[in-house]
């Protein structure tokens, strides 16, 4: 079997700053929790708390709002301080649900009992995970339930579950994937219910041989489940690359992985859903590693949502003596984002904090120089994309050129092409921003044909 | 002397044939062409801006004598370009006001943070999709100079991370405030000069927060105008260009000192 897909690089992983410390629980004191309503891709959802409203760990603080949205939970206890604008990771103040946190942790009624699960309708394992609040915990955050609701269950033939954690530096789903290996199947078996024609596949990088055995002792004699080792890569953890490493099969961007037959989950969500279905327990913690040159103790967590990064730093230690941080990342460095200040609350789909002491973004920009025409980003794009004419397209300001000849909508971000690029050109920034104008023209003129 | 005869004959009725086809063809396939255009053209200011919308001042021309443009659609040449060209057109020219571009924000280094040292493509547009403003306020001046590319005037230069208009340079034709992704740029009526320059809707406090420059939406300048000009709309001030009689008493009486004339480099 094609354990691999074509292009990628290999960066190094320095996952071994964080990757033998065990997962650790972490509650902050008594504190200020902030709740971004917008934490998913889709519509923000609809705070259904006021000011000095109790709260209890477990309870919904805001409604999903339409169709592709999620809820929102309070992952503690205490009185609602204020529903206002507050600054999130993305950078900007959006819509917050401020929680004054007691610090007792008071859990709601029923919150983390074992459910009865032969009774479960296929529509019931979809509505528990809706009002779990579920989104993809891999990073881009889009709500679970309406991944796990394709138009034809009956033809999904593989489950994916997304053990690669190929971006360097983190290792959380790693740690995950060895303790808590059973509720992670678990997870998976439920969701295995809804495809009665799938297959579940596991899919781990080779670098995580623990991890790998972890989870193989978990699904012996389990039906239609195995545990894949693959080929250590960057992006091999990309949805659309694992796609062609196990179902073999290339699909354009206007495709979602369902229409081909695949759904894939990260590990983590999977362990959400095993615990939001089988124990009554919604999204409001998940793992998270905090690493990074710069941190003392570098560790993997069970962070509550709406915390610090601020708060989670401290628990490592703080920043090692003599070392200035130079840059703060919500995610690895290939695909994380830079963070003006700690002081902003950790979201459901963030998976890591990396402080490192080396800013290499400002040192490319000193040495950037033009294109060489060297090619390398076109060998190594996971895609089969050519980034080099893709620039030169942007630069040009020609749109259509690098919408339908380059196809430069087919861009995943995964950041390949500026880690490889001898010039030191900021591609990826590049595509990003344009794929994002051309959605954004792209939905003015959908709103424009309407009326 | 028989070949200068001979040679003579030929060359005659080759002119002859040659003469005729040129005139069939040009009574054939002539076509008419506006004589207003071209004159149309020698009126516009010929910036090749593209601010009113045409690809450059060839295509306005085209436009306005097919009459699908208006004969003051030109920004960038005003009432004096409007006024030659609707005596062309036989049209009423109608007023035509010069404007200036105006940047609505007074956020200097010196008066608000920085919220974290941007580093990446350096264009507003990126920093903003890249989530870092480089000010604490979310409303303002990114600093970044895309503005300043897009001018093809150079009026626009970024002093202290605020952009600044140069009011003799500026021919208004409007391509900065396109591409401003905080859209903090509009085109003001030459002859206004008092102006509020925030675009914070925050309330009052907030404001505070980040910028010690910015409109707190205090109302102090509604109760002082005796026009009637000034509203103030999600805690943002307003002036009216229209009734504004700039007698200056907003900008004495204004506590944040946002009303003012703006800065020139």
């Amino acid at each position: 079997m094609n354990l691999t897909f074509r292009g990628g690089v290999h960066p190094k992983g320095r996952k071994e700053l964080s990757r033998e410390v065990p997962l650790r629980r972490f509650d902050p004191g008594p504190c200020e929790m902030v709740y971004p309503l917008a934490q998913h891709i889709g519509k923000p959802a609809k705070a259904i708390v006021k000011k000095n409203d109790p709260v209890l760990v477990g309870q919904k603080l805001a409604e999903a709002d339409g169709f592709v949205s999620a809820c929102v939970i309070s992952s503690c206890s205490g009185k609602v301080k204020a529903v206002e604008k507050r600054r999130t990771i993305a950078g900007t103040m959006t819509e917050c649900v401020v929680v004054d946190n007691d610090g007792a942790y008071t859990p709601m009624e029923g919150l983390g009992t074992r459910q009865d699960l032969s009774a479960l309708t296929n529509q019931d394992i979809l509505n528990r995970v809706k009002e779990a609040g579920i989104v993809g915990l891999g990073g881009a955050g889009f709500p679970t339930h309406v991944k796990l609701a394709p138009k034809e269950p009956d033809k999904i033939k593989y489950l994916i579950a997304n053990g690669a954690e190929c971006e360097p530096y983190i290792t959380c789903n790693d740690q995950l994937m060895r303790s808590n290996a059973a509720g992670i199947v678990e997870g998976l078996e439920l969701t295995l219910r809804l495809y009665p024609n799938a297959e579940c596949v596991i899919g781990i990088e080779d670098n995580k041989p623990e991890a790998i055995a972890s989870m193989r002792k978990a699904v012996e004699g389990k039906q239609r489940m195995r545990v894949l080792p693959l080929h250590t890569k960057y992006p091999q953890g990309g949805e659309r690359s694992l796609i062609r490493v196990i179902a073999g099969v290339d699909f354009p961007v206007t495709m979602l992985p369902a229409d081909v037959g695949c759904i894939v989950l990260n590990v983590g969500t999977a362990y959400a859903i095993g615990r939001a279905v089988a124990w009554n327990e919604p999204l409001y913690e998940h793992v998270l590693t905090v690493t990074g040159e710069a941190v003392r103790e570098p560790g993997n967590f069970i962070a509550r949502d709406g915390s610090t990064f601020a708060q989670l730093l401290e628990a490592c230690g703080g920043v090692k003596d003599g070392v200035t941080p130079k840059k703060a990342l919500s995610g690895g460095p290939m695909m994380g984002v830079a963070v003006a200040g700690l002081e902003v609350p950790i979201q459901k789909n963030t998976n890591a904090l990396t402080l490192l002491a080396e800013d290499r973004v400002e040192r490319a920009e000193k040495e950037q120089t033009a294109c060489l025409h060297c090619g390398r980003c076109s060998t190594i794009c996971p895609n089969g994309l050519v980034p080099a004419l893709m620039a030169d397209a942007i630069n040009m300001q020609n749109w259509e050129r690098y919408e339908k000849k380059l196809y430069g909508l087919e861009c995943i971000a995964c950041g390949s092409c500026t880690y490889i690029c001898p010039a030191r050109r900021p591609l990826t920034q590049m595509f990003k921003q344009t794929k994002a104008e051309i959605m954004a023209r792209k939905r003015a003129a959908q709103a424009g044909g309407k009326k | 002397m028989e070949l200068i005869l001979i040679t003579t004959a030929v060359i005659t009725v080759i002119g002859l044939v040659v003469g005729a086809g040129l005139v069939f063809t040009g009574k054939k396939f002539y076509v008419e062409v506006d004589q207003r255009e071209a004159a149309v053209r020698e009126a516009l200011p010929g910036n090749n801006c593209g601010a009113c919308g045409f690809a450059g001042c060839d295509a306005m021309a085209a436009a306005i004598a097919k009459g699908e443009a208006p004969a003051n659609g030109c920004p960038v040449g005003g009432a004096p370009a409007a006024a030659r060209i609707g005596a062309i057109m036989g049209t009423e020219a109608g007023a035509v006001q010069r404007k200036i571009a105006f940047v609505r924000c007074k956020g200097s280094c010196e008066v608000t943070r920085n919220q974290g040292n941007y580093v990446g493509i350096q264009d507003c547009a990126s920093a903003v999709r890249a989530g870092l403003a480089l000010t604490d306020c979310d409303y303002g001046c990114v600093g970044l100079g895309t503005c300043v590319k897009v001018c093809p005037e150079h009026a626009i230069t970024v002093k202290d991370g605020v952009a600044m208009v140069n009011r003799k340079r500026c021919v208004g034709c409007g391509l900065c405030a396109k591409a401003c992704p905080k859209g903090l740029i509009e085109l003001v009526p030459e002859q206004n000069r008092v102006m509020v320059q925030c675009s914070n809707r925050d309330k009052g406090p907030q404001v505070k927060q980040v910028c010690s420059a910015g409109c707190i939406g205090c109302m102090l300048c509604t109760r002082q105008c005796e026009a009637g000009a000034i509203t103030v709309e999600n805690n943002l001030a307003h002036i009216d260009y229209g009734t504004c009689t700039q007698c200056g008493k907003c900008v004495e009486k204004c506590p944040a000192k946002v009303i003012t004339p703006p800065a020139e480099p």
